[in-house]
């Protein structure tokens, strides 16, 4: 299937950064978008206004707050919510959607479903890679991920980015390719779906870790330390999720964590920043206009390096600022002891 | 043991409105149809016919050479001694000649394939030798049960006292009414395609076909019920393109003709004794391939494929003492093992039937909910429900915007899901049997007290320390018994009667019965009952595996 230059509306959910930053790409090969806004006071603003998170929306983008009519019309669908709130919308749309729909997400986080009387409780068997939520709240296969170093910003200021798209269905790909591609805009195909959806989530507990050091003005070599370990840890846990070390040694791996772990653009990187100067937890989060992944990510990382029993010092130390068992400057004591037997053993 | 015996009558009284049937009234059209849709699939675009033609007489010349069997055709030899005369006389025509004579000749090999596959079943012979084979088992029966000779002219005890049928038969039957049902049973024992055929029977659904290995054609007696019985040939020694493309298209357009169809889809008897994990994507790809040009015909009525899981549960497996061998034997790395093959002549089936039967054992044949290619439970309508129970229409999975597309990725990943979906209702049909969890618990002892052995090494664990005290045993027994129970209540394990016991009741039933014919049984009591004895690593190993995949280990 050839999406490009058909009448068929293509989808999009979720009016932020990253959100309208896409919807505009695919304003560029495509007659119509429907940008699904939840809010309705905020979707009519938007249609007023055609501002939504400081970018100019294009012509081509209708701002919607009917759901259905998003299900019903558009057969290729682009996802970008919070993970907090990803199960919620799946949960909406779901009865709208059907087998043959495409739905690629951008969402880089997990969804965590709590256990009633039990929060403590994180086990691979209640976190979710976003795919596999698409999956359980409706009757889609056809699923795959936007992942890469894409900053909501540059793209929207039209600079050069790539990305990477993975699905284990080749049409998946074939058809994002088509409808994002442009002479900006590269797009890398994977068939490791979970692999490179990790490589985006489990990059942000790094990221907060190098706003963290950035904060504290350690300097580029402690970042490049703390980059490098951080990629062993985001592999081996990869791993025992089920990806794929390849997907980790590439744009949405290597590549994202470098754009993250540099740019205070980065939200992790921002709230890692803060932290260092002495804000607390709560006043950061307060603080900003989107969502974080970061610190969930790093609460989830925790226990599912203590669940599969693989060493994370790096996420195990930002766990136990966040949680303020640790001061920052304990912290940087801590990582100039940490034990490494081998430096790369993952490729063995 | 005065349970009332149920009569299932037949869901399709009139013989002549059987698939099969039909099928057979039209054999040469259907062999002809296979030989040209492979056609199709081997000239496509991107495969060179000139060198799937070399590949295949390479290897058909080895196979003629290396393993010649009684079954095959007289003018085996001579055929391919032809083709490749044919073959070399080739360099001499023009390029567009050449082209198509060997289109031409590789038209001839895949009709020659076609109909060795089909066999000749042949609608007579089929009546009587399903008759036959319901009576069979009634005499053999009455005669095992020690009643004497004469006791083969009574009929009172049958199949179904020996033979549990659990799970939803009503639906199956339902089903078959509906559409056209593809049973995908495990696979222990030679004894599971005459098991299911019977179970088939029994039930009152019209024939399946299947493919049985041609190896089994060789013994005359089991040749005559197969060829009658609706099996088609499947040689394995037949690894050439040609061969798997005519073989996946045979069971495609049987199954697209409405033909209910039985697969072991793990393709060979389990031989480490697990439930199969891994199935073979080949045969059940022609079921998603079927379904999608069933759906790009259009609205037909009764056009839906329907995947049914068989689970066959038994306290033991005749075979399992050789199987175990092969395995142990492939994953040791040896590079070469020959098949083992129990039944090389009928007298040699005979007596293993008759020592099957004849055991005081339970055997239960657990029928899965049917789902629809892509996994989806289906209803007694045969609608297919998400996991949500949502409807969802399987067609959808197909089209692409509004149209059914062709999309052989697509389709492959299909199979993947369909694959996964039958493993996991493998494990929660799988009904689990004291036999089982003894062998299993005894065998993760024997490991949690070797932690540094390896499976090999325990395997060949002296006999000194073999021996389990029975309270210790009995303290594990007990937590994997609480632990299956839970996943039970979960709905993902089903457990037998003697396993809802206590444990003490549990175990004497799992130790007696496990592994009961082998000339050495994996594991006794010592007579002051405070020892469990392990004698045979080997079966041992064998039935515990059996209870892989629940995440016990865990709890011992």
């Amino acid at each position: 299937m050839d999406s490009k230059n058909t009448s068929d509306p293509i989808g999009v959910v979720g009016a932020g950064s990253f959100g309208t930053a896409i919807a505009n790409l695919l304003a560029e090969n495509c007659e119509k978008i429907l940008l699904y806004v939840r809010d309705p006071k905020k979707a009519k603003s938007i249609s007023k206004s055609r501002i939504c998170s400081d970018q100019k929306l294009s012509d081509k983008v209708e701002i919607t707050n009917n759901i259905q009519k998003l299900g019903e019309e558009c057969n290729v669908i682009f996802p970008v919510v919070p993970s907090a709130n990803f199960r919620d919308l799946m949960k909406q749309l779901g009865p709208y959607l059907r087998p043959f729909h495409i739905l690629i997400h951008g969402t880089k986080g997990f969804d965590l479903q709590l256990i009633k009387g039990k929060p403590d409780k994180v086990t691979p068997a209640n976190v979710k890679t976003m795919s596999e939520v698409i999956k359980e709240e409706s009757s889609v296969v056809r699923v795959g991920c936007l992942a890469g170093p894409n900053l909501a910003k540059e793209i929207s200021e039209n600079k050069p980015a790539a990305t990477v798209i993975a699905s284990q269905f080749e049409e998946v790909v074939a058809v994002g390719k088509s409808l994002l591609k442009n002479e900006r805009f590269l797009i890398y195909g994977s068939s490791d779906l979970i692999g490179t959806e990790l490589c985006g989530i489990l990059k942000n507990s790094v990221a907060v870790g190098a706003g963290m050091l950035s904060g504290l003005n350690l300097g580029e070599n402690a970042r490049a330390l703390f980059i490098s370990r951080g990629l062993v840890e985001m592999i081996n846990l990869g791993k025992e999720l089920g990806g794929n070390v390849r997907a980790f040694l590439g744009l949405a791996g290597v590549g994202d964590l470098i754009a993250t772990c540099g740019s205070s653009l980065s939200r992790n990187f921002t709230v890692g920043h803060k932290l260092a100067e002495g804000m607390s937890i709560k006043k950061i989060m307060d603080s900003m206009e989107e969502v974080a992944e970061g610190i969930k990510t790093i609460d989830i990382v925790h226990h599912l390096s203590n669940f599969y029993g693989v060493r994370s010092v790096i996420n195990e130390m930002l766990y136990k600022i966040i949680n303020k068992k640790l001061s920052v400057k304990d912290a940087q004591h801590l990582l100039m002891k940490m034990p490494f037997r081998q430096e790369v053993e993952f490729l063995d | 043991m005065a349970k009332r015996k149920i009569q299932y009558d037949q869901v399709v009284p009139r013989k002549n409105e059987w698939p099969i049937v039909k099928l057979a009234m039209n054999r040469p059209e259907f062999v002809q149809r296979v030989a040209d849709e492979s056609m199709a699939e081997l000239t496509a675009k991107g495969k060179s016919i000139h060198e799937q033609l070399e590949t295949t007489l390479y290897k058909e010349k080895l196979r003629i050479r290396a393993n010649p069997w009684k079954v095959d055709p007289k003018d085996d030899k001579e055929f391919w001694d032809r083709v490749q005369t044919d073959l070399s006389d080739i360099q001499n025509l023009s390029k567009k000649d050449a082209a198509s004579k060997e289109e031409e000749i590789m038209r001839h090999i895949a009709y020659r394939y076609s109909d060795e596959i089909a066999g000749n079943f042949n609608k007579s012979y089929f009546r009587f030798a399903r008759a036959f084979v319901t009576f069979g088992f009634a005499r053999l029966l009455n005669a095992a049960r020690g009643k004497g000779f004469l006791a083969l002219f009574r009929r009172q005890l049958d199949l179904q006292d020996k033979l549990h049928i659990r799970g939803e038969p009503e639906h199956i039957r339902k089903l078959a009414k509906k559409g056209t049902v593809i049973m995908v049973p495990t696979h222990f024992s030679n004894l599971d395609s005459i098991l299911i055929g019977w179970v088939i029977q029994y039930l009152g659904l019209p024939p399946f076909i299947y493919g049985a290995g041609l190896n089994l054609f060789n013994i005359k007696i089991l040749a005559y019920f197969m060829n009658s019985l609706g099996a088609y040939k499947v040689d394995r020694r037949k690894k050439n393109p040609i061969y798997l493309e005519v073989l996946k298209n045979y069971s495609t357009i049987a199954l697209e003709e409405g033909t209910h169809s039985l697969f072991f889809p793990g393709g060979t008897r389990s031989r480490s004794g697990k439930i199969e994990k891994r199935l073979k994507v080949g045969l059940l790809g022609t079921a998603i391939k079927a379904q999608r040009a069933l759906y790009q015909k259009g609205n037909v009525e009764n056009n839906k494929i329907f995947v049914v899981p068989v689970v066959i549960n038994y306290h033991f497996t005749l075979e399992a003492p050789a199987l175990i061998k092969e395995h142990l034997r492939a994953t040791g790395q040896e590079r070469y093992y020959q098949e083992a093959d129990e039944f090389t002549t009928s007298y040699k089936m005979a007596s293993f039937m008759f020592k099957f039967f004849t055991m005081d054992s339970e055997i239960s044949v657990s029928i899965g909910r049917g789902m629809d290619v892509l996994g989806n439970y289906v209803d007694d309508e045969g609608n297919s429900l998400d996991a949500k129970g949502k409807s969802v229409e399987t067609i959808d999975y197909f089209k692409s915007g509004d149209d059914v597309t062709v999309d052989s990725q697509r389709e492959h990943e299909y199979v993947r899901i369909l694959s996964k979906r039958i493993v996991e209702e493998y494990h929660k049909y799988n009904r689990v049997f004291a036999s089982h969890l003894v062998t299993y618990t005894a065998f993760k002892m024997l490991e949690r007290r070797n932690p540094k052995l390896d499976v090999y090494s325990i395997l060949r664990l002296p006999e000194e320390f073999l021996e389990i005290d029975y309270e210790e045993f009995k303290k594990a027994y007990k937590k994997l018994q609480n632990q299956l129970n839970i996943l039970h209540k979960e709905g993902k394990v089903d457990l037998s009667e003697h396993m809802k016991k206590t444990a003490t009741d549990s175990i004497a039933h799992g130790i007696k019965n496990a592994g009961m014919y082998h000339a050495k049984r994996p594991l006794i009591l010592k007579k002051n009952k405070k020892v469990i004895v392990i004698q045979d690593t080997n079966t041992l190993y064998y039935y515990h595996n059996r209870m892989e995949g629940y995440g016990l280990e865990k709890y011992i």
